[in-house]
């Protein structure tokens, strides 16, 4: 088992001559393309070569933020970073914020209106998840001023 | 559980023109809200679903889940169906409620 | 069968306090759609949901059903606790996901 880690890495290194980064913008209410981002992102992870299930936490992480976008604000940027220590996503909408971002991380609570519940999303379970699958997270954001969120993952074996 | 069988137990059909034999279902999860679906199903599960959209087929690109099963007659349309082609994601349809899909595929032993 | 019997097979927690549980159960539904629920259950049914939003109640009441299951560790929010009280709908809770409710539902004998 830790034979295979090592190789793992090494595999990584090798692919891995410079950091990796790129943006993808998001459009509101385009539920057509929506997890579009998400997908490029996660073909892209594999071919740098990382590991199966921390792109599985990653394109988790990186599609629910990218709902949020398109479910609640206008227009956003999801910015993606990867060096052989973390993957990096930066998420950046304009929004109208999160008024209480506590509240907003609370399994269950959500502001969507029903249509969106009828699509089989808000239902209080999107920043959970991005929470649960990710190694760091951050939330900036203030009403009327958008929302900037921010997640790692590490991509070494402890 | 093999493809066939489920297709036999639930008089469904395949919406996806690969081929499906090498496809085993350890278990399954239905629900209608992607989130839910991304937190607990994985690849090993058949994912159960009255949704149709383009976002349940990005979900289960996601989570690496293989096969949906859509229930109550409800069908994606072509463009949904051609993503699901290009990731490798095998769809069925039923006609059956899903209540009634979870308890036939219950009933043959499957679980979440 | 009557609600109590669904209660003490599948050892559910009944988080409301005003209600009828000697109520007869028709039938079951699944789903989390509260238009797929509103279009197809029939009176008397017991609803499995992962949905916790206030608005279950209100589509319960109106389909006259005669309780509601959340599944998976859902907990109802507060409102909707406070409603379904006002109500006299059943809210019952369980851990097991809603594909293992269903199928022990339908082990009980209970049809869509």
């Amino acid at each position: 088992m830790e034979k295979d880690c090592e190789v793992e890495v090494v595999m990584m290194y090798d692919k891995f001559e410079k950091n990796v980064e790129g943006v993808f913008f998001l459009k509101g209410k385009d539920f057509t393309n929506a997890g579009t981002a998400s997908s490029e992102l996660k073909t892209i992870l594999g071919e740098i070569g990382i590991n199966q299930s921390i792109i599985r936490r990653a394109a988790i992480a990186a599609f629910e933020a990218e709902m949020n976008v398109i479910i609640y604000t206008p227009a956003g940027m999801m910015h993606y970073s990867v060096t052989p220590e973390i993957l990096k996503v930066v998420v950046e909408d304009m929004g109208p914020g999160i008024e209480d971002i506590e509240l907003a991380m609370t399994e269950g609570y959500s502001t969507a209106p029903d249509y969106i519940r009828e699509m089989g999303f808000g239902s209080g379970m999107g920043l959970p998840n991005i929470k649960k699958n990710t190694d760091e997270m951050k939330i900036t954001s203030s009403p009327g001023e958008g929302t900037t969120l921010e997640f790692v993952i590490n991509l070494k074996k402890e | 559980m093999m493809i066939n069988e489920i297709k036999e137990t639930l008089q469904a059909e395949t919406l996806t023109g690969m081929p499906y034999t090498d496809f085993d279902i350890k278990g399954a999860y239905s629900a209608d809200l992607m989130s839910d679906v991304l937190a607990f199903c994985n690849s090993e599960l058949l994912l159960i679903t009255a949704l149709t959209n383009a976002q349940v087929i990005r979900t289960a690109e996601f989570a690496d889940i293989r096969v949906i099963i859509f229930v109550q007659g409800k069908r994606p349309d072509i463009d949904a169906v051609a993503l699901s082609e290009e990731k490798g994601i095998l769809l069925l349809a039923t006609r059956l409620p899903m209540f009634e899909v979870c308890g036939r595929l219950y009933g043959k032993g499957l679980r979440s | 069968m009557k609600l109590q019997k669904i209660i003490e097979g599948l050892a559910l927690e009944v988080k409301t306090k005003t209600h009828d549980l000697t109520k007869e159960v028709t039938g079951g539904y699944a789903s989390d759609l509260l238009s797929d629920v509103i279009a197809n259950t029939k009176e008397g049914n017991v609803w499995v949901t992962i949905q916790t939003h206030i608005n279950i109640v209100a589509v319960a009441a109106l389909k006259e059903l005669s309780g509601i299951i959340l599944a998976n560790g859902k907990v109802p929010d507060e409102d909707t606790l406070k409603k379904a009280d006002d109500e006299g709908m059943p809210i019952m809770i369980t851990t097991l996901p809603a594909f293992e409710v269903v199928g022990r539902l339908y082990t009980l004998g209970l049809r869509c």
